[in-house]
């Protein structure tokens, strides 16, 4: 924990935690442990001192999960790893781009972009603060790839290395080609406006007929970038759309666009008048800064990731003896790798040696660790935590049980992203009606005057173009997608939204989503123990570094200090020792009372026993602790939604989930990932729209499946599974309020058109008569959509936070 | 009034100009990260940046002269 400093505070001058017994004194300075020490040694003697001076307390404090060991990185030797990360090399100076999460200052970015003075191998370091990424190019001959992590890891910045390492998306090179479009349409628009000018103001009647002829042809040409280049999105999406045989948005677009140049072109040509280029040029330009709007993207995140983002790349195998790493895609069947403290199992094995306690919450759901014996069989994805055990691997990583979710069809299938939207409906119905219109009175005008007839038919088209309509869509939706990412929920794109708005069931998972991520929560049932008892207890199981000791452990506050006189511990049953001459054991009930006694509470693993001096005292019961307030975010959902629950974890909670969500819900227990998959086809079988609540990799097939797939995440830098949204686990108690936000975006939505449908009345009130002027068109262009904007910016800005404050 | 061709001409090209210039920028990616570039012009630099030559006697366990030593963690 951060604690603002001042003078006296005691903090660790590296990294700002406060400082309890451990404190390390170095150069006048306070540290809280070596690694913060050891990294500021190596700042200052690289006179990289300005370190410190931009920001106060930079660093980070070492997390145990990224403990270094000195062969921790000696797999990037391997010259098959190597061409996977390196992007560019001519055999002496390469690239490569790591993904750095715990950038997350100036000092950061300023430590690494001077990484060279540390070691004069590094040529060029360039950091993407978004993205906390850093394109670094070095010389191999001055600093290998191994040296180079190990000298980032040093510092106190370790690449994330996992086995889809070599994928970092960059999505920049896509972002190009819209502001080239954009720049080209407006550069058209403004310049096209400026020579229409004097059509406007009617100077042609004075000017030489030889300048309103250059006008039109200039207009010409500049019409031409726009239509061939800029608003080529639109003519392949509506063609596309139309070789299915939808309408989608794009069609009347298309068909305004194409009319307006036939006619403008015409005009320009036969001398007849100046066509409507500015009006064209400034459609173009709005629908392309509507589609912009419409694709937010953020630079952290990644709704598109499988098993190869969570897993790491190598793993240390033992041939003969020796220990040598390998990366993990060539695991074989038989080869017999060493799994560290909290490191993950890349592969389903069989344990061989160690005590193996396996964290599966992330992978299948259950919550509290699992123990294994020799012989066991440890299924790929926990993690282990505790000391290093030894595995023989029977399956191969693609192959074992967890990742074999990923060959499901669900995966490979597009999932139909043509699903169609308000706006998709609402555009279809309007193309026939604007076509009817202007065949209608293209018809009424035959009769007399032919001309008048193909003025109004294509004067129609093009006033009508829906240009209010397209937009409409884009920036309420795209606002409030935005707004949504103020409050730490992020979803992948607008039509999510949509799709929320008519959802009508709701799918939790329980172990990480309902419940917090690693917080057990302990009571004790028993005798009231005294001081000594208790902290002989918190001395025994300070010993073992079972999950559910260090529990107890933290329990306990610290007061007396006794002396351990014996320690045993008995993996699988419990751990037992003599403090103060008093024999303590904790455990399973069998191994607490040593084999005498009266069965009365079911055997759940959930339960540790204490008995002292051969009597039993008590029990610690284990239970998962909620997310705050989740019985009032329940009774606000059932008011609208069928809720569901499906656990990967055994049903020991039931009674209180049945408490929780009440009698009517429908609970499953003990679900495997394929199981959660099937139920949500099931639920959609019946015509339900889902909207699944998950956050482990066990959730993927699910979230895949449900027509929305929400994952909460407690470190949004960390890997979460496929999904359609990201809810950071803070912003839990606002997901009512999230779905009533899509409920009420719909709605300005359709307000939003009926705004846009005046405007089309106004402009075709003039295009039937065929009295529209091109200054009539260019007006009510941008008008109609700066009218339309600010009044969707404004209504989602309200609506949003109206909704989130109550 | 007949200059007015020129005048249209010119600062058509100008523009154009402009439109390039534009173009370029984006080329070269200065719309690709649209944020780091803010801290990054607040930072003094006091040295710039060479590739180095290649080393001649210089062994791979020297590659660090700069890391003072430090116990195996």
């Amino acid at each position: 924990m951060k604690v603002p400093v001042n003078t006296t505070a005691a903090i660790c001058y590296h990294c700002g935690e406060s400082l309890n017994t451990d404190t390390i004194i170095h150069d006048e300075k306070t540290f809280c442990c070596e690694g913060c020490k050891s990294v500021y040694e190596i700042l200052i003697y690289n006179h990289l001192q300005q370190y410190y001076n931009l920001n106060q307390t930079p660093g980070l404090k070492e997390q145990e999960s990224t403990l270094q060991y000195e062969e921790k990185y000696a797999w990037l030797d391997d010259e098959q790893l190597r061409q996977e990360l390196i992007q560019f090399s001519d055999g002496n100076i390469s690239t490569i781009t790591f993904k750095i999460p715990s950038i997350h200052c100036s000092s950061c970015i300023w430590l690494l972009e001077n990484l060279w003075k540390i070691n004069p191998g590094v040529v060029r370091v360039q950091v993407n603060f978004l993205r906390r990424t850093v394109h670094i190019t070095f010389d191999e001959n001055t600093i290998s790839l191994r040296k180079l992590v190990e000298l980032l890891a040093a510092i106190g910045y370790p690449p994330e290395l996992k086995m889809a390492a070599s994928i970092i998306d960059e999505p920049s090179k896509l972002q190009r080609h819209w502001y080239y479009r954009l720049g080209i349409a407006f550069f058209c628009f403004g310049n096209i406006m400026l020579l229409s000018f004097p059509e406007y103001f009617g100077i042609d009647v004075l000017a030489e007929s030889n300048y309103r002829y250059f006008f039109g042809y200039l207009n010409f040409l500049l019409s031409l970038p726009v239509l061939l280049y800029s608003a080529s999105v639109f003519f392949r999406s509506a063609w596309v759309g139309l070789r299915h045989g939808l309408i989608n948005m794009d069609v009347p677009i298309v068909l305004g666009i194409i009319v307006m140049f036939m006619r403008s072109s015409w005009e320009i040509f036969s001398h007849s008048g100046s066509g409507y280029m500015d009006t064209l040029a400034s459609l173009v330009f709005l629908m392309l800064i509507g589609r912009m709007f419409q694709n937010k993207t953020y630079d952290r995140l990644s709704f598109d990731r499988d098993y190869k983002s969570y897993f790491p790349m190598a793993i240390t195998v033992l041939r003969k003896e020796k220990e040598t790493t390998i990366p993990v895609a060539n695991i074989q069947q038989g080869d017999r790798i060493l799994i560290r403290n909290e490191e993950i199992i890349p592969a389903d094995g069989i344990l061989m040696q160690g005590t193996a306690n396996i964290d599966y919450s992330f992978v299948t759901g259950e919550s509290i660790p699992i123990e294994k014996v020799n012989g066991e069989i440890i299924y790929a994805g926990g993690r282990q935590k505790g000391n290093a055990i030894e595995l023989e691997i029977i399956r191969e990583v693609s192959q074992s049980y967890l990742t074999q979710l990923w060959n499901d069809a669900v995966f490979h299938k597009q999932r139909d992203e043509n699903v169609t939207s308000l706006a998709g409906k609402v555009s279809k119905v309007f193309t026939f009606i604007i076509l009817a219109i202007a065949v209608g009175s293209a018809l009424y005008w035959l009769k007399g005057n032919s001309e008048r007839a193909l003025n109004a038919f294509t004067a129609v088209l093009i006033i009508t173009c829906p240009c209010a309509l397209a937009i409409s869509s884009p920036f309420t939706l795209g606002n409030i997608l935005r707004l949504l990412g103020k409050y730490k929920i992020y979803l992948k794109n607008s039509s999510i939204l949509e799709t929320m708005a008519t959802a009508d069931t709701i799918i939790f998972d329980k172990t990480g989503t309902i419940t917090q991520n690693g917080a057990i929560d302990i009571k004790w049932e028993g005798d009231r123990l005294n001081d000594v008892e208790l902290a002989a207890i918190r001395l025994l199981v300070k010993q073992s570094s079972h999950p559910l000791s260090r529990r107890i452990y933290s329990s306990i506050p610290n007061k007396d200090s006794l002396i351990l006189e014996i320690f045993e511990e008995y993996p699988g049953k419990g751990i037992k020792g003599t403090i103060n001459s008093l024999e303590i054991s904790i455990g399973s009930q069998d191994f607490v009372s040593g084999g005498n006694y009266e069965k009365n509470n079911p055997v759940q693993s959930t339960i540790a026993y204490v008995s002292i001096n051969g009597i039993i005292r008590g029990y610690y019961s284990f239970q998962n602790e909620y997310r705050l307030r989740l019985k009032e975010i329940i009774k606000k959902l059932q008011r609208r939604f069928r809720l569901g629950l499906l656990s990967g974890d055994n049903n020991t909670e039931e009674p209180f989930l049945i408490e929780l969500f009440g009698s009517n819900t429908e609970l499953k227990f003990n679900q495997t990932p394929l199981s959660k998959l099937e139920h949500i086809v099931k639920l959609q079988s019946l015509k339900r729209k889902v909207i699944m609540i998950g956050d482990g990799l066990n959730d993927a097939g699910a979230l895949k499946k449900s027509n929305v797939g929400l994952s909460i995440s407690d470190n949004i830098n960390n890997f979460s599974p496929a999904c359609d949204g990201i809810i950071d686990a803070t912003a839990f108690d606002k997901i009512p309020a999230l779905f009533q936000i899509a409920r009420s975006g719909r709605k300005i939505l359709v307000y939003s058109f009926i705004l846009s449908f005046i405007y089309n009345i106004v402009g075709l009130w003039f295009a039937v008569q065929g009295t529209l002027s091109p200054l009539i068109a260019a007006i009510l262009m941008p008008i109609s959509s700066i009218t339309i904007i600010l009044f969707t910016t404004i209504a989602t800005r309200i609506a949003v936070a109206k909704i989130m404050q109550s | 009034m007949s200059v007015l061709f020129i005048l249209v001409g010119a600062s058509v090209l100008v523009a154009v100009g402009f439109l390039i210039a534009f173009i370029t920028s984006v080329r070269n990616g200065q719309y690709d990260d649209q944020y780091t570039p803010s801290v990054r012009i607040l930072f003094d630099e006091s040295e710039t940046y060479s590739i180095p030559q290649k080393a001649e006697n210089k062994p791979e366990g020297e590659a660090n002269p700069q890391t003072p030593k430090t116990t195996n963690n």
